[in-house]
């Protein structure tokens, strides 16, 4: 089943599309990140996929096939948008009882707890909480609702370290014992290979790459040899050149088995980099399916 | 860190019965308690200001239509006092303000205070329903603030029993008609109509404009242009006005539409509406000279403007509506804003289900 599955779907606001053609298959069970610099289309993504906007172009669903925002997706999902709203007049056990009331399901119990063990009084108003208390307080709203699905929307932006951290300790706790599938958005790539293992990189309105983290990192390889020489992968599906002096760095489509030319050394890449040779190189693409997928070619990114 | 798990999820399901209703009535109060306090807390002062004022309106009248015997010096106090008395709230355009003003903050935050501090985000994406939590707001919040205004509005009624009581012009008391631009909208289903619509007009307003402030000022601008439009252009028309031939002092409960003159049959002049639709002076002198005001010679008698101009072929037409209409003109008024309030409802209902971010 896939979490969330769009075809050709865009959104244009007036005469700017912030995501276009965008299509992608989600698979369940995966803490996917949603990466890409700010303006990429990534809460425009997320937006679409819990229905508070509407396509443009194309469709979206969730949860193996529901209408997003229709009653049956909105019953499985859970979404905590970006700077993690809460009504700020209403005390945090109010917040739970809202919840409580707009939802099917709600664990009261998981809920109270959990606020107890981070140390969130139930009488304080939700404005005079610390920001990563109200983003506990959003994230332990949207957990109680026992979802399939968790959508986060920059949860950690506007955290501290530790918050940050303990943001995320939860939401991986979550996908573990709950199996909770969740998709996070974000433009902060430290922490990422800790977090996801499944990868879905866009820039301006587009997805470059999409994929499970263990197989993107098994088919990309960084290649260190003579500048002189990069014309030798003329033909080999290369992402991203560095030059330094006399050395060029290639991240290129490869795997562990495949032949290194003489006088050339290969390295595995790491999350970050990938993603950053790639953010580097809108143009490159890895998309999953036969008809795309392809790197460009060097003859395209050497300048 | 935390030790609790998340307990298995029940089975899956794919299309499930939605949240009940009644479990939105509680957010609806959590969350628009303070705003219906404040409704409660405006009415009931003015509710007690009414009463007091009127007890005291009521009781003058009582004793200047009881006074014997009627021209005396102490009767003729009386009436000078209840005519007085013709301040504050007998004004009714203060108390016309009084729906705009519930409608508009109660009504215009419902949908722009989501919108304005990003909260949409997470009303809108849970179980219930974004279209659901909308008509679970806005439809228990009208009838709420329709109820306290129909409630309120009976005082009204009662208030102002007096100024339209019939035979209070043979006493010399002020009698208004019960049609009257500013009295028609306070009592009967008028005044509840009016706060129901303009509650409407702010939810979508609210929708529209997305912010609080803007949101209650463009839904006070839309009112105020509506209930001009109202008064001055439409409620003449709800029924046919009936039209009198050559009427002199028509009774103080109709509310004059229009008076004009004719001609064999055709449209000649129109009345002076500041002189009881008589024609206006230099005309006047024209056609009947005689009877013109020589100095010092007092008021004009209509009855002698009358004779003079049938005699050169002329027929005064009065064009006016009938204090008995005055329930079937409310229906008519209450209809069309009740009308109106569903379509304003339903368009934003419609809008939050359609249009996003």
């Amino acid at each position: 089943m896939n979490v969330i599955e769009a075809s050709g779907l865009g959104k244009r606001y007036g005469s700017t599309w912030a995501l276009r053609e965008c299509t992608l298959a989600i698979p369940a069970g995966h803490v996917a990140a949603l990466v890409g610099p700010n303006g990429a289309g990534k809460t425009t993504l997320l937006n679409l996929a819990v229905g508070l906007a509407a396509p443009s172009a194309g469709v979206v669903t969730v949860l193996g096939g529901r209408p997003a925002g229709s009653l049956a997706a909105l019953d499985g999902i859970a979404f905590v948008a970006q700077d993690t709203p809460v009504y700020k007049n209403l005390s945090a056990a109010d917040m739970l009882h809202l919840t409580r009331n707009l939802n099917r399901r709600f664990d009261q119990r998981y809920a109270e707890a959990r606020l107890g063990e981070l140390g969130i009084p139930l009488k304080r108003k939700a404005g005079r909480l610390s920001g990563g208390q109200q983003a506990q307080l959003a994230l332990t709203l949207a957990l109680a609702r026992r979802p399939r699905l968790l959508l986060l929307d920059e949860p950690v932006a506007m955290l501290d370290p530790i918050a940050r951290h303990d943001f995320m300790a939860t939401v991986l706790l979550a996908a573990a014992d709950d199996g909770v599938s969740v998709v996070l958005s974000s433009h902060v790539l430290t922490e990422l290979e800790r977090v996801a293992d499944y990868l879905i990189l866009m820039s301006r309105g587009r997805v470059q790459v999409a994929g499970e983290v263990d197989d993107l990192l098994a088919s990309h390889r960084m290649l260190t040899g003579p500048a002189a020489e990069t014309d030798l992968f003329a033909s080999r599906p290369v992402v991203h050149v560095r030059r330094a002096e006399a050395q060029a760095h290639l991240m290129v489509r490869a795997t562990a088995g495949d032949p290194v030319p003489p006088g050339w050394e290969a390295h595995p890449v790491g999350l970050e980099e990938l993603a950053l040779a790639y953010l580097r190189e809108p143009a490159a693409a890895a998309l999953p399916g036969p008809a795309r997928g392809r790197g460009t070619q060097l003859s395209e990114v050497t300048k | 860190m935390t030790t609790l798990t998340i307990p298995a999820r029940p089975e899956e399901d794919t299309s499930p019965r939605p949240v009940p209703w009644r479990r939105m009535a509680w957010v609806t109060w959590r969350q628009h308690r303070i705003a219906l306090a404040g409704v409660a807390a405006v009415l009931g002062a003015l509710a007690v200001c009414l009463w007091l004022v009127g007890l005291h309106v009521h009781h003058v009248y009582a004793a200047a239509i009881a006074c014997r015997p009627a021209g005396s010096i102490g009767c003729s106090d009386l009436v000078y006092s209840f005519n007085g008395m013709d301040t504050f709230m007998t004004n009714g355009f203060v108390m016309d303000a009084v729906p705009a003003l519930i409608g508009a903050f109660v009504g215009a935050p419902v949908l722009a205070r989501e919108l304005e501090t990003g909260t949409f985000r997470y009303a809108w994406t849970q179980g219930f329903g974004r279209w659901r939590w909308t008509l679970g707001k806005l439809v228990p919040l009208a009838v709420v603030v329709a109820a306290a205004a129909g409630a309120f509005s009976v005082l009204l009624s009662w208030y102002y029993q007096p100024y339209i009581a019939a035979g209070n012009q043979a006493l010399s008391l002020n009698e208004w008609s019960p049609l009257a631009g500013g009295l028609f909208p306070l009592r009967g289903v008028a005044f509840a109509a009016w706060t129901l619509a303009v509650f409407a007009i702010g939810a979508l307003a609210g929708m529209l404009i997305r912010r609080i402030i803007p949101a209650i000022a463009a839904t006070l601008a839309v009112y105020t242009g509506l209930t001009f439009a109202a008064g001055l252009y439409l409620r003449q028309h709800y029924l046919t006005p009936l039209v009198a031939r050559n009427l002199l002092n028509p009774p103080s409960s109709a509310w004059i539409i229009s008076q004009w003159w004719t001609k064999g049959g055709k449209f000649s002049f129109a009345g002076d509406p500041n002189a009881d639709g008589m024609p206006r002076m230099n005309f006047l002198q024209q056609v009947c000279p005689h009877i013109s005001l020589g100095p010092g010679s007092g008021k004009l008698s209509p009855t002698a403007v009358l004779q003079c101009f049938s005699q050169h072929g002329y027929a005064m037409l009065t064009s006016y509506q009938p204090a008995s209409r005055f329930w079937p003109l409310q229906w008519i008024e209450g209809g069309w804003l009740l009308a109106l309030s569903v379509l304003l409802i339903a368009a934003t209902v419609w809008l939050v289900r359609r249009r996003a971010t």
